[in-house]
């Protein structure tokens, strides 16, 4: 098992290695300027001289091998000395500073952090835990009426794209019944009770959304993987000595078909990073998603680099994390 | 002796194609039978509806601004006083089509390299680490990218609706191969081992052969659940690139712009964010259906029964 997971781990470098690589060449690629937004007053001579100073005029080699040498090099460095206090005298070493701001990238990535994680996060958990009861029920009465209804339920979920479900519950929510902001305001700070009210009702609407789509794919699996497990040989078994129907249930078919469903918790993780810029929009929310398309627009391509980069190493990451869960959680999956 | 000969007339029956089969099995499955119908009423709204509903979406009433719903304007009027009807069956049209050209691009890659890496061993490793590596890029980020960058240059070249329909079609179909790859790929691996391929190849098949005459017809019905899917993830794709202000302009409407335009007056006329989502979340719940439907229909263990 862990030579396996060394194995993964060696693996991911060269995935990596090339997904910069090709994210690197798109924007390169690109037949856009970064300086085509600057005033057309400014001289050439004097854009050259912006265009030079902005590292734009070196070989393409070199730019990517400098961009490797400030992603994994410089910024590793720069935060375990801000962690730890310690410093390695690097007070010259050049960061990913994004065209926007003029500050390092990393730095606004990691004040945008924390309004994602709160909400993803949030939303991810509550989905969890409404789609794994109503997969088990779903799958223990086959056919019945609630199974039909969530399969129906899961279905519309699975086809109402955030952009439509969160303009609707604005509409229903925010604007018919003035219930909820359909606003998210980042710059709220909880310090007593009455703020942290104001912080749930914030909330709710886009974790709604967010908790919507990942209900129904998850009690989707749920239910598909109890269905597979409650015709086993062992159930009957386990019904034969006489085991109360909760614990046949509950405890030798549940544990059994959380295998799969809990790989696919893992690897929906940086999907609903991916999803989520949607539903930020939508919200307002001040995160990731949000820094990700205002850098679009802005043509900021260091901030939109780092950013894609970040989301496929997460994506790497998971799918590392889930394929490594397998094994441990499955004996009969051992890969070596 | 007449006897005998009625009686086998009464109990011959012609042979038939299994494609009837499949429909029978089909049929039973309600929604997907639903979903079915659906979507056909779909595709008729948006391409034979503009010859029923004769008003131009583009024409500019100004004077009809906002308005509700009547019967000059069944849907009522957008900012400009264009007629939400029309404007409905026209980005209707756009979303359908750049929800069907994107699926078949993706599906041919996905089953180019699928047949592929499944029938040639040699190439099998690299192809499906190229798979791998499609699967870990980011694909909404990327897409906004690549759409910001090269949206001027295609427009420049193709003329603005032209390019920025190429564009996106491409970009959609070139990030969405990689589950039909896999699940061609691993049907195709299964089949290689069967006695009628071992056959077909000791009369001497050439390969070209083998995979178009065996091997494809085959996994067909993989590929036409994955069709399916497809052409719904691409609907919704395109619709959040138009909602995100990155996809077609806004005079050239398709569902997940108008939608996005709707946000606007939302207060005002909150129909006008519900129609085109609506029109979306319908159709792609239709085509889901169908996907599930088609699914149990295709199957042979599920028909018998």
């Amino acid at each position: 098992m862990l030579t396996f997971t060394i194995r993964r781990l060696l693996m991911a470098i060269p995935t990596l290695l090339f997904i910069s690589l090709i994210i690197f060449l798109i924007l390169d690629l690109a037949p856009s300027d970064p300086t085509a937004n600057l005033p057309l007053t400014i001289p050439p001579d004097v854009r050259a001289d912006i265009r030079a100073s902005l590292g734009l005029d070196e070989p393409i080699h070199i730019r990517f091998a400098l961009w490797l040498q400030q992603f994994f090099v410089n910024e590793p460095l720069n935060l375990f000395e801000h962690w730890t206090g310690w410093n390695f005298g690097g007070e010259d070493r050049t960061r990913v500073i994004s065209w926007q701001t003029r500050s390092p990238v990393v730095d606004i990535i990691a004040q945008r952090m924390p309004q994602t994680l709160w909400v993803v996060g949030t939303a991810y958990i509550v989905g969890i835990l409404i789609a794994l009861p109503i997969g088990i029920y779903s799958a223990y009465r086959q056919y019945s009426i609630f199974d039909q209804a969530g399969t129906f339920i899961t279905m519309v979920g699975f086809s109402i794209p955030p952009f439509f479900s969160g303009v609707l519950v604005i509409v229903i929510f925010a604007v018919q019944l003035q219930w909820f902001p359909s606003v998210y305001d980042t710059t709220h700070v909880v310090i007593g009770w009455d703020s942290f009210v104001i912080q749930i009702k914030q909330m709710i609407l886009p974790v709604m959304v967010l908790a919507l789509q990942i209900t129904s794919q998850i009690s989707r699996f749920m239910r598909a993987s109890m269905l597979d497990n409650l015709t086993q040989d062992y159930v009957r078994t386990a019904r034969a000595k006489g085991l109360k129907e909760s614990t046949v249930v509950l405890v030798h078919v549940l544990r059994n078909s959380m295998i799969p469903v809990i790989t696919v918790i893992a690897l929906g993780v940086p999907q609903v990073f991916g999803g989520a810029i949607i539903t930020e929009q939508v919200f307002k929310v001040n995160g990731l998603g949000h820094l990700l398309i205002g850098a679009i627009q802005s043509g900021d391509l260091p901030t939109v680099q780092t950013l894609t980069f970040i989301f496929a190493v997460l994506i790497v990451l998971f799918n590392l994390i889930a394929d490594v869960l397998y094994g441990i959680l499955d004996p009969r999956i051992r890969y070596d | 002796m007449t006897d005998l000969t009625t009686l086998e007339a009464e109990t011959y029956q012609k042979p038939r194609n299994q494609w009837w089969d499949v429909w029978d099995q089909f049929k039973t499955h309600k929604g997907a039978v639903i979903g079915a119908g659906f979507f056909i009423f779909v595709l008729l709204f948006v391409f034979l509806g503009p010859f029923v509903w004769t008003l131009d979406a583009q024409y500019i009433d100004i004077r009809a601004r906002n308005q509700g719903p009547s019967w000059t304007h069944p849907m009522g009027t957008d900012q400009l006083g264009r007629d939400m009807l029309s404007r409905l069956m026209a980005g209707g049209r756009t979303s359908v089509s750049v929800g069907l050209t994107a699926m078949l691009l993706a599906l041919i890659v996905g089953t180019f390299v699928g047949v592929i890496a499944g029938y040639f061993r040699r190439l099998d490793g690299i192809l499906m680490r190229l798979t791998d590596l499609f699967l870990a890029l980011p694909i909404l980020p990327l897409l906004l990218v690549i759409i910001m960058l090269f949206r001027d240059p295609l427009r420049a070249s193709f003329g603005p609706e032209a390019g920025i329909f190429i564009l996106i079609v491409f970009v959609i179909g070139i990030t969405s191969w990689m589950p039909t790859a896999r699940i061609v790929r691993g049907d195709v691996l299964a089949l290689k081992e069967r006695e009628f391929v071992l056959a077909a190849r000791s009369i001497g098949t050439p390969p070209h052969r083998m995979v178009t005459r065996h091997i494809l017809p085959n996994v067909l019905s993989p590929i036409m659940v994955s069709a399916t899917l497809g052409i719904a993830t691409a609907i919704i794709t395109e619709s959040a690139l138009s909602f995100l202000g990155l996809g077609f302009p806004s005079d050239f409407p398709t569902w997940g712009r108008l939608l996005f335009d709707g946000t606007d007056w939302l207060q005002r006329n909150p129909e006008r964010v519900i129609w085109p989502g609506l029109a979306i979340s319908l159709t792609v719940l239709s085509v889901n259906y169908i996907g599930d439907g088609l699914r149990d229909a295709l199957d042979p263990r599920i028909r018998g029964r």
